[in-house]
Protein backbone atom coordinates (compact mmCIF):
# COMPACT_ATOMS: atom_id res chain seq x y z
CA UNK A 1 0.00 0.00 0.00
CA UNK A 2 0.74 3.74 -1.11
CA UNK A 3 -0.58 6.78 -1.17
CA UNK A 4 -0.16 6.91 -5.08
CA UNK A 5 -0.74 4.86 -7.91
CA UNK A 6 1.90 3.75 -10.77
CA UNK A 7 0.92 2.05 -13.59
CA UNK A 8 3.26 1.51 -16.84
CA UNK A 9 2.24 0.32 -20.18
CA UNK A 10 3.73 -0.77 -23.64
CA UNK A 11 1.57 0.18 -26.48
CA UNK A 12 2.54 -0.94 -30.30
CA UNK A 13 2.47 2.29 -31.35
CA UNK A 14 4.32 5.69 -32.28
CA UNK A 15 4.48 8.57 -29.46
CA UNK A 16 2.40 10.71 -31.64
CA UNK A 17 -0.40 8.41 -32.41
CA UNK A 18 -0.63 7.59 -27.85
CA UNK A 19 -0.37 11.79 -27.90
CA UNK A 20 -3.28 12.04 -30.25
CA UNK A 21 -4.88 9.30 -27.62
CA UNK A 22 -4.48 11.38 -24.72
CA UNK A 23 -5.17 14.59 -26.00
CA UNK A 24 -7.56 14.91 -28.36
CA UNK A 25 -10.50 15.06 -25.89
CA UNK A 26 -12.90 12.99 -28.68
CA UNK A 27 -10.34 10.49 -28.53
CA UNK A 28 -9.83 10.80 -24.76
CA UNK A 29 -13.24 10.60 -24.49
CA UNK A 30 -13.24 7.57 -26.06
CA UNK A 31 -11.30 5.06 -24.37
CA UNK A 32 -11.85 6.76 -20.94
CA UNK A 33 -15.66 6.70 -21.79
CA UNK A 34 -16.92 10.51 -21.13
CA UNK A 35 -18.00 13.15 -23.73
CA UNK A 36 -15.80 16.30 -23.04
CA UNK A 37 -17.33 19.83 -23.93
CA UNK A 38 -14.14 20.54 -25.55
CA UNK A 39 -10.64 20.43 -26.22
CA UNK A 40 -8.03 20.54 -23.15
CA UNK A 41 -6.12 23.41 -22.35
CA UNK A 42 -3.35 24.00 -20.15
CA UNK A 43 -4.86 25.39 -16.80
CA UNK A 44 -8.58 25.69 -17.81
CA UNK A 45 -11.43 23.16 -16.13
CA UNK A 46 -12.10 20.11 -18.61
CA UNK A 47 -16.06 19.17 -18.23
CA UNK A 48 -17.95 16.15 -19.70
CA UNK A 49 -20.35 13.39 -18.76
CA UNK A 50 -19.41 9.98 -18.33
CA UNK A 51 -20.66 7.70 -21.43
CA UNK A 52 -19.42 4.51 -18.52
CA UNK A 53 -22.15 1.96 -18.46
CA UNK A 54 -24.54 3.19 -15.46
CA UNK A 55 -22.44 6.08 -14.81
CA UNK A 56 -24.00 8.64 -17.90
CA UNK A 57 -25.30 10.83 -15.12
CA UNK A 58 -22.15 11.88 -13.55
CA UNK A 59 -20.75 14.62 -14.91
CA UNK A 60 -16.97 14.79 -14.75
CA UNK A 61 -14.58 17.48 -14.10
CA UNK A 62 -10.66 17.70 -13.93
CA UNK A 63 -8.16 20.45 -14.08
CA UNK A 64 -5.83 20.42 -16.99
CA UNK A 65 -2.34 21.02 -15.93
CA UNK A 66 0.44 20.64 -17.91
CA UNK A 67 0.30 19.93 -22.05
CA UNK A 68 4.20 19.39 -23.17
CA UNK A 69 3.42 17.70 -26.37
CA UNK A 70 4.71 14.27 -26.90
CA UNK A 71 6.11 13.83 -23.43
CA UNK A 72 4.02 14.98 -20.35
CA UNK A 73 0.17 15.51 -19.92
CA UNK A 74 -1.43 15.86 -16.47
CA UNK A 75 -4.47 16.90 -15.11
CA UNK A 76 -6.05 17.16 -11.18
CA UNK A 77 -8.97 15.94 -10.57
CA UNK A 78 -11.70 14.46 -7.26
CA UNK A 79 -10.59 10.64 -7.84
CA UNK A 80 -13.62 8.69 -7.45
CA UNK A 81 -16.15 11.50 -7.57
CA UNK A 82 -19.10 9.61 -9.22
CA UNK A 83 -22.01 10.11 -6.24
CA UNK A 84 -23.94 13.23 -8.45
CA UNK A 85 -25.54 14.15 -4.75
CA UNK A 86 -22.27 14.77 -3.41
CA UNK A 87 -20.08 18.02 -3.15
CA UNK A 88 -16.56 16.89 -4.04
CA UNK A 89 -15.70 20.88 -4.39
CA UNK A 90 -13.58 20.99 -0.61
CA UNK A 91 -12.38 17.07 -1.44
CA UNK A 92 -8.57 17.01 -1.89
CA UNK A 93 -7.80 16.67 -5.60
CA UNK A 94 -5.39 14.30 -6.75
CA UNK A 95 -2.86 14.31 -9.43
CA UNK A 96 -2.66 12.29 -12.98
CA UNK A 97 0.26 12.43 -15.31
CA UNK A 98 0.65 10.56 -18.10
CA UNK A 99 4.31 10.53 -19.57
CA UNK A 100 5.26 9.42 -22.99
CA UNK A 101 8.44 7.45 -23.90
CA UNK A 102 9.73 5.70 -27.17
CA UNK A 103 10.90 2.42 -27.12
CA UNK A 104 11.79 -0.10 -29.42
CA UNK A 105 9.01 -1.05 -30.25
CA UNK A 106 6.27 1.55 -29.73
CA UNK A 107 5.62 3.53 -26.73
CA UNK A 108 5.83 3.22 -22.84
CA UNK A 109 3.36 4.76 -20.89
CA UNK A 110 3.32 6.08 -17.94
CA UNK A 111 0.52 6.72 -15.28
CA UNK A 112 1.25 8.35 -11.96
CA UNK A 113 -1.63 9.34 -9.70
CA UNK A 114 -0.55 10.66 -6.50
CA UNK A 115 -1.87 13.35 -3.89
CA UNK A 116 -4.41 10.79 -1.90
CA UNK A 117 -2.95 12.33 1.38
CA UNK A 118 -3.43 15.75 0.50
CA UNK A 119 -6.64 16.05 2.61
CA UNK A 120 -7.60 19.41 4.73
CA UNK A 121 -6.84 17.59 7.54
CA UNK A 122 -3.95 17.66 7.39
CA UNK A 123 -2.83 21.01 8.16
CA UNK A 124 -3.95 19.75 11.61
CA UNK A 125 -1.31 17.10 11.53
CA UNK A 126 1.82 19.91 12.16
CA UNK A 127 3.95 17.03 11.92
CA UNK A 128 3.19 16.04 8.89
CA UNK A 129 5.45 15.72 6.36
CA UNK A 130 6.26 13.07 3.47
CA UNK A 131 8.52 10.58 4.12
CA UNK A 132 11.71 11.05 1.57
CA UNK A 133 12.38 7.47 0.80
CA UNK A 134 7.90 7.47 0.09
CA UNK A 135 6.58 5.09 3.25
CA UNK A 136 4.59 3.09 0.51
CA UNK A 137 7.26 -0.28 1.89
CA UNK A 138 6.41 0.79 5.27
CA UNK A 139 3.25 0.46 4.43
CA UNK A 140 3.39 -2.74 2.84
CA UNK A 141 4.90 -4.51 6.10
CA UNK A 142 1.94 -3.09 7.91
CA UNK A 143 -0.47 -4.27 5.28
CA UNK A 144 0.64 -7.63 5.63
CA UNK A 145 0.95 -8.08 9.40
CA UNK A 146 -3.17 -6.88 9.90
CA UNK A 147 -3.66 -9.12 6.49
CA UNK A 148 -4.58 -12.01 8.76
CA UNK A 149 -7.50 -10.05 9.63
CA UNK A 150 -9.15 -8.64 6.46
CA UNK B 1 -20.12 3.59 -1.78
CA UNK B 2 -20.35 7.25 -0.63
CA UNK B 3 -18.36 9.30 -3.08
CA UNK B 4 -16.63 12.00 -0.52
CA UNK B 5 -16.67 9.86 2.88
CA UNK B 6 -15.04 7.10 1.15
CA UNK B 7 -12.47 9.71 0.12
CA UNK B 8 -12.54 11.26 3.69
CA UNK B 9 -11.37 8.24 5.45
CA UNK B 10 -8.49 7.09 3.27
CA UNK B 11 -7.12 10.37 2.90
CA UNK B 12 -7.02 11.50 6.39
CA UNK B 13 -5.65 7.70 6.86
CA UNK B 14 -2.75 8.49 4.64
CA UNK B 15 -2.52 11.88 5.87
CA UNK B 16 -1.65 10.66 9.48
CA UNK B 17 0.27 7.90 8.40
CA UNK B 18 3.01 10.57 6.70
CA UNK B 19 5.66 10.82 9.51
CA UNK B 20 7.81 8.17 10.30
CA UNK B 21 7.63 8.17 14.38
CA UNK B 22 3.67 6.90 13.69
CA UNK B 23 4.26 4.84 11.54
CA UNK B 24 7.25 3.42 13.94
CA UNK B 25 4.46 3.39 16.27
CA UNK B 26 2.13 1.46 14.43
CA UNK B 27 4.57 -1.14 13.23
CA UNK B 28 4.85 -1.54 17.36
CA UNK B 29 1.31 -2.04 17.61
CA UNK B 30 0.85 -4.42 14.78
CA UNK B 31 3.28 -6.61 16.68
CA UNK B 32 1.05 -8.09 19.28
CA UNK B 33 -1.23 -7.10 22.10
CA UNK B 34 -2.57 -3.44 23.24
CA UNK B 35 0.86 -1.62 24.99
CA UNK B 36 1.07 1.14 27.79
CA UNK B 37 2.86 4.84 26.71
CA UNK B 38 5.58 3.65 28.93
CA UNK B 39 6.09 0.45 26.99
CA UNK B 40 6.04 2.47 23.71
CA UNK B 41 8.12 4.80 25.02
CA UNK B 42 10.39 2.60 26.00
CA UNK B 43 14.01 2.26 24.24
CA UNK B 44 13.14 5.12 22.08
CA UNK B 45 14.03 8.74 22.04
CA UNK B 46 10.44 9.74 22.50
CA UNK B 47 9.12 11.73 25.29
CA UNK B 48 5.99 10.75 26.81
CA UNK B 49 4.15 14.13 25.58
CA UNK B 50 5.30 13.64 22.62
CA UNK B 51 3.81 10.33 22.20
CA UNK B 52 0.37 10.89 23.56
CA UNK B 53 0.81 13.51 20.59
CA UNK B 54 0.86 11.12 17.93
CA UNK B 55 -1.33 8.55 19.00
CA UNK B 56 -3.88 11.20 19.69
CA UNK B 57 -3.60 11.56 15.53
CA UNK B 58 -3.54 7.83 15.23
CA UNK B 59 -6.98 7.58 17.47
CA UNK B 60 -8.07 10.45 15.65
CA UNK B 61 -8.29 8.56 12.02
CA UNK B 62 -9.23 5.44 13.64
CA UNK B 63 -6.44 3.36 13.13
CA UNK B 64 -5.61 2.85 16.94
CA UNK B 65 -7.47 2.43 20.05
CA UNK B 66 -7.06 2.78 23.45
CA UNK B 67 -8.45 1.27 26.69
CA UNK B 68 -7.97 1.81 30.11
CA UNK B 69 -6.39 -1.00 32.07
CA UNK B 70 -6.51 -0.54 36.04
CA UNK B 71 -4.68 3.07 35.99
CA UNK B 72 -2.95 2.77 32.29
CA UNK B 73 -4.30 3.35 29.22
CA UNK B 74 -3.51 0.48 26.77
CA UNK B 75 -3.32 1.09 22.97
CA UNK B 76 -3.92 -1.76 20.30
CA UNK B 77 -4.07 -1.47 16.34
CA UNK B 78 -7.50 -0.93 14.55
CA UNK B 79 -7.02 -2.97 11.46
CA UNK B 80 -10.29 -1.91 9.24
CA UNK B 81 -9.32 1.84 8.72
CA UNK B 82 -6.10 0.34 7.23
CA UNK B 83 -7.78 -2.24 5.05
CA UNK B 84 -10.45 0.43 3.67
CA UNK B 85 -7.44 2.55 2.81
CA UNK B 86 -6.31 -0.30 0.98
CA UNK B 87 -9.00 -1.09 -0.88
CA UNK B 88 -10.35 1.78 -1.54
CA UNK B 89 -6.60 2.56 -3.76
CA UNK B 90 -7.20 -0.80 -4.79
CA UNK B 91 -10.53 0.00 -6.51
CA UNK B 92 -8.81 3.46 -8.05
CA UNK B 93 -6.06 1.12 -9.24
CA UNK B 94 -8.01 -1.22 -11.14
CA UNK B 95 -10.06 1.58 -12.74
CA UNK B 96 -6.43 2.74 -14.14
CA UNK B 97 -5.71 -0.82 -15.79
CA UNK B 98 -9.19 -0.93 -17.31
CA UNK B 99 -8.63 2.25 -18.58
CA UNK B 100 -5.17 1.96 -19.89
CA UNK B 101 -6.70 -1.24 -21.49
CA UNK B 102 -9.18 0.14 -23.14
CA UNK B 103 -6.34 2.73 -24.23
CA UNK B 104 -4.06 0.25 -25.47
CA UNK B 105 -6.52 -1.61 -28.00
CA UNK B 106 -8.26 1.84 -29.15
CA UNK B 107 -4.22 2.90 -30.12
CA UNK B 108 -3.49 -0.82 -31.22
CA UNK B 109 -6.52 -1.36 -33.13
Amino acid sequence: MTDRIEKSIEIKAPVSRVWRALTDHREFGHWFRVRLDGPFVAGQVARGRMTYPGYEHVTWTAVVQKIEPERLFSFSWHPYAIDPKEDYSAEPQTLIEFTLEKTATGTLLRLVESGFDQLPEKRRFDAFRMNERGWGQQMENIARHVAGAP
Amino acid sequence: MSGASALRRPAAVFAALGDETRLAVLTRLSQGEPQSIARLTHGTALTRQALTKHLRVLEGVGVVRSTRLGRARMFALEPQPLAEARDYLARVSQQWDDALARLKSFVED
